[in-house]
């Protein structure tokens, strides 16, 4: 019993970091509608950037990621410039097989770019591991949950009280009454791609501590689409509840499943999980229903 | 003989449902199939073969996949898991139970046609984006369940060994027997195809893309033409299942992944959507793509500039990557009609060609 509530809580420290993806995902679809298929790339190629600034060309970490966020706010702006621009209006086919064009275009871009092999990305995080109670928590996972908390609640208040979210609000809810009141939605989506580029920036950085950089790093992407469907597709909190739910669930999952059937548990149950929720409430917990009138 | 059309002279709903408008395209219909079934065998070499043999199968499931999203416009994003079913279906009944290929082959084709439909039941209640999830999480599903049920694969590393169908006593063996086997029946789903768009049920996939609620009002059971759209495009993946593990000599998961059901999807968005000419011309583009990609890496790399082979392996397979999903998004930015659309524009400007009036 006791093991399962270790690996219950420390499954939920992995959600937080799910959400937080989760998160940049939500923020593109709430603001210009866009499915994108590459967030686990962004997330990969903001892992490479760092791990390849800090391993390859020995900079310590407090350049390296200045420099990772000044590279995937420039990506964030031109993914939207070149590419995402021009499908307004297209049918949604077009546009979720353009961000799947993109995570290919990401998938062979970063290593091209800085190599194939696993790159070590080590923060200064003590090794102890801490002790709750008598459930034993490891650090990383800790300083993830920690981090991804915070820069949740950070964008939360970005939503709910800058200029700019109020801008990203008002689109969200109706872009022709926004464009009519003065707001530069076009600006406005590519400042979302921008901020959806940090987001995985730091998803990046922490799931890379975790796992080491490379190609792989992508398949954190994976876990996003059953966060945002069992969290509703355009809700932060859903986001948020959906990751911890995901994070909890697939780790009590592989913890009884796995010796079972032999592994690959972690990746499976999630979907199952999503197919279920759609089939009951495709619009999620806390999403919008959608209203179809002729 | 080679005149074509001048304007359009229709006066019966026959005519307008030709399949050959002009004589022409008669002729050009004559020469193609002399081409595919006995200059291009007669001529080709060992290894131009094996690369036919991959477009022709890749065509067949890129068919597949523009009947659903193409045609009736639902996005699968499960097109290589319903291959796998199909494969595995084929397998197992010829290896563990002794049935004849030419029954194996329609079985596997129905039991992907079988799991298509229930993974397109959810299309009743969702669409557009829920349907790409859900269909993502059917390949995941179907690549999972395959891989760790036994009675399924068999055992180690998921690999079925395969005997290759025999014809009359004679198993074919060799590429150019292969070649005859694949185009046949390629053949037959390209005219399949090229027919269901005549029928009635062709045009009620084309009325619930283009509007759902519409061909709703005018009397289309949109559930049933959904279900029927997936079991089409499933049949055809299963069949292309069945020939991929022909050609390769074994069922193997490995085959059928993720990343192959996001190829067939970009070859029918260069080829273009909609069209049984774009699946051709997509999948003919995305399966030649890498590997003349490669042998001019190599060439150029390692001929030219002496670079250390492992080198240019690892540089031409993140290159192909990025220009993959480079083309995609270019032809979805620039052509969304795709290859077909380039194809249509040369036809009309030859159609008028010495004398064109503008």
């Amino acid at each position: 019993m006791f093991y399962y509530v270790e690996l219950l809580i420390n499954g939920v420290l992995v959600g937080t970091l799910y959400s937080l993806i989760a998160l940049g995902f939500v923020l593109i679809y709430k603001a210009s509608d866009v499915i994108n298929f590459a967030q686990g790339e962004f997330v990969m190629f903001a892992g490479y950037v760092v791990a390849a600034c800090v391993q390859l060309y020995g900079w310590p970490l407090w350049v390296a990621i200045p420099v990772g966020v000044v590279a995937m706010v420039a990506l964030g702006f031109a993914v939207e410039m070149a590419v995402l621009r021009h499908l307004v209006g297209q049918p949604v086919v077009a546009v979720i097989m353009a961000t799947i064009g993109l995570a290919a275009f990401l998938r062979g871009l970063a290593p091209l770019l800085w190599g194939i092999s696993t790159k070590n990305l080590a923060l200064p995080i003590p090794n102890r591991p801490v002790f709750l109670g008598e459930v034993m928590l490891s650090p990383p996972h800790l300083f993830a949950a920690l981090v991804s908390v915070t820069c949740i609640a950070a964008i939360g208040w970005l939503f709910a009280k800058s200029r700019t979210g109020v801008a990203l609000r008002a689109i969200a809810d109706d872009q022709q009454v926004s464009l009519a009141m003065g707001i530069d939605v076009k600006r406005y989506f590519a400042v979302s791609w921008a901020i959806a580029g940090v987001v995985a920036l730091v998803g990046g950085v922490i799931w890379g501590n975790l796992i080491g950089v490379d190609i792989q790093l992508a398949q954190v992407g994976l876990k996003v689409f059953p966060v945002v469907i069992l969290g509703g597709l355009d809700s932060i909190l859903g986001a948020i509840i959906g990751g911890v739910i995901i994070g909890g669930v697939e780790a009590l999952a592989a913890g009884l499943i796995d010796p079972l059937v032999g592994g690959g548990t972690k990746d499976f149950t999630p979907y199952v999980l999503m197919i279920l929720i759609l089939m009951v409430r495709p619009y999620g917990l806390f999403g919008k229903e959608d209203i179809e009138r002729v | 003989m080679i005149n074509r059309e001048t304007g359009t002279f229709k006066r019966t709903y026959a005519q307008d449902q030709a399949l050959y408008r002009a004589p022409l395209a008669r002729y050009a219909i004559g020469a193609v199939l002399l081409v595919a079934f006995v200059v291009f065998p007669w001529l080709a070499s060992d290894y131009a073969l094996t690369l036919a043999n991959l477009v022709t199968i890749a065509c067949l499931g890129a068919i597949g996949l523009n009947i659903l999203v193409g045609y009736a416009g639902q996005i699968s994003l499960g097109h290589a898991a319903f291959m796998s079913v199909g494969a595995y279906t084929a397998a197992v009944l010829t290896t563990r139970y002794a049935v004849p290929w030419w029954l194996a082959m329609p079985a596997a084709g129905a039991m992907a046609a079988l799991v298509g439909t229930v993974i397109g039941l959810p299309s009743l209640r969702i669409k557009g984006l829920y349907l790409a999830i859900s269909t993502l999480a059917a390949q995941l599903i179907i690549e999972w369940t395959i891989n760790h049920v036994k009675w399924i694969s068999g055992g180690t590393q998921a690999s079925i060994f395969v005997q290759r169908p025999s014809i009359f006593g004679h198993v074919l063996k060799s590429h150019l027997e292969l070649y005859y086997f694949i185009l046949a029946v390629l053949t037959v789903g390209i005219v399949f195809a090229l027919n269901l768009f005549r029928t009635h049920w062709g045009r009620a996939f084309i009325a619930v893309r283009d509007r759902d609620i519409a061909a709703e009002i005018i009397g289309i059971n949109i559930f049933r033409t959904k279900l029927t759209a997936f079991a089409i495009s499933s049949f055809y993946a299963g069949i292309t299942g069945v020939l991929y593990t022909y050609w390769y000599g074994v069922a193997n998961y490995e085959a059928f992944t993720l990343p192959i059901s996001i190829e067939f999807l970009a070859m029918i968005i260069i080829g273009g959507l909609g069209s049984v000419l774009g699946s051709l011309l997509g999948a003919a583009f995305i399966s030649l793509l890498p590997i003349f990609l490669e042998q001019m890496l190599r060439t150029v790399g390692g001929d030219l500039l002496h670079l250390d082979a492992s080198l240019v392996g690892a540089i031409s397979s993140s290159l192909q990557l990025m220009i993959f999903g480079g083309l995609i998004m270019f032809f979805l930015v620039v052509e969304p009609e795709g290859l077909n659309r380039l194809w249509n524009n040369a036809k009309n400007y030859f159609r008028v060609w010495p004398f064109p009036y503008q």
